[in-house]
């Protein structure tokens, strides 16, 4: 792993590596850089499997973090290759003429994240949300329980325990 | 989102005919339901008992509840002693049981299956997600109570219900039928605006007839 990291930095810039465990590293790379050393990754350093795609919101620095997690299968190693979008207007290069299977994490991502993968095959057609109108619902900034107490009818009388605290009470009452 | 499925279109018969097809007015009946006036008396009685004593379910799992109805099947639960039995279309079945949380996009499909089963037809709804959305009270995706878009017959609370205590409500269904008063389907066809007016409020991309038989 360490000497394929090597070699990759000296031709794109990669901060922060991190060791997560013998066999699975994490890297950050710019954005224009992202297509290039995946393609670089999979077609000459063995990492021919794409895992998954991700977005987490980190809505306090105002940006989405994806992460590209890769597999090398020959050499039994992880490499997540992670990258910053702004959370305004976010877009993202497709890739998904190196993987087809990257269209579907796409369009999820387009439809709870509102990433836009313009190009990406069939991104714009609802994948789970059918007929979705509002704010994408992944968003840290979508208050999920305003939604559902205005959408769906609450039934007024629901009431809730802190399991900890409610099965102390039950079972050490004298405590 | 695409409609194709509802959109008007020409099709070409084996002689090159062309023939127009409006899949609403064509495959769907678009009529509101009617209500079914109980005959009268001992007819009414017995035919409640016969009812009663051969219910057939739909075969359609919706959250984890589904995974409760399997062990029901097998011998050791054994539901098929007590007159259920399951089947795989709307048309021969007269239970829906609504097993569990349901998203908005299940929703639009358990409302046609509803809709095309045969009267008289009677609701289960099973957990909590299905009373007032149980641990999914908060989610965006699931709805908090059946009762609004579904007229529900029985309740079976638990998260999720044993096996016996879906054997409970199925007993507690029967009693229900042969006292007269399974009138769901009634209930639906009656306050029928109502119900659509609040499955349209969530289903955004309404794109099925109001009434599919
Ligand atoms: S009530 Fe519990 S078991 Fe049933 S669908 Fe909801 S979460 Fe799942």
């Amino acid at each position: 792993m360490k000497e394929i990291l090597e070699k990759v930095k000296r031709v794109f810039p990669l901060q922060n590596i991190k060791k997560q465990r013998e066999n699975l590293y994490f890297v950050e790379t710019e954005k224009i850089h992202l297509v290039s050393l995946i393609t670089n990754l999979r077609d000459i350093n063995g990492f021919k499997h794409l895992v998954l795609l991700t977005a987490v919101d980190r809505i306090e620095n105002g940006v989405f973090q994806l992460t590209y997690l890769l597999n090398n299968d020959e050499l039994k190693i992880d490499l997540g290759v992670r990258v910053f979008l702004d959370r305004e207007n976010a877009e993202m290069e497709s890739i998904h003429h190196l993987w087809k299977q990257a269209a579907t994490y796409q369009r999820e991502l387009r439809e709870m994240f509102g990433i836009n993968f313009s190009g990406s095959p069939r991104v714009d057609k609802a994948f789970i949300l059918e007929g979705w109108d509002g704010m994408p619902p992944y968003r840290r900034d979508f208050d999920t329980l305003k939604y559902s107490e205005e959408t769906y009818f609450p039934r007024p009388g629901r009431s809730t325990n802190d399991p900890a605290e409610y099965m102390k009470q039950k079972m050490y009452p004298d405590e | 989102m695409s409609k194709e499925h509802t959109e008007k279109r020409i099709v070409y018969s084996p002689d090159g005919e062309p023939i127009e097809i409006d899949p609403i007015k064509d495959y769907f009946e678009g009529g509101r339901p009617e209500i079914r006036n109980p005959r009268n008396g001992i007819i009414e009685k017995f035919a409640n008992w016969a009812r009663s004593e051969s219910l057939w379910i739909l075969g359609f799992g919706t959250g984890c509840g589904a995974i409760e109805m399997r062990p029901l099947m097998t011998p050791r639960f054994d539901a098929y002693r007590f007159g259920y039995q399951w089947r795989p279309t709307p048309r021969q079945s007269s239970v829906f049981v609504i097993s569990g949380y349901l998203s908005v996009k299940t929703l639009k499909r358990v409302i046609r299956s509803y809709e095309q089963m045969q009267n008289p037809k009677f609701v289960v709804a099973l957990g909590s997600c299905t009373i007032n959305g149980g641990m999914y009270y908060d989610s965006y995706n699931t709805i908090n109570r059946l009762d609004h878009y579904l007229p529900v017959d029985v309740y079976i609370t638990g998260c999720m219900p044993r096996p016996e205590a879906l054997l409970a409500g199925f007993d507690h269904l029967k009693r229900k039928i042969k006292e007269g008063r399974g009138e769901g389907a009634n209930k639906y066809a009656e306050n029928f605006d109502w119900y659509k007016a609040n499955q349209k409020k969530i289903i955004k991309d309404w794109d099925i007839p109001d009434y599919n038989w």
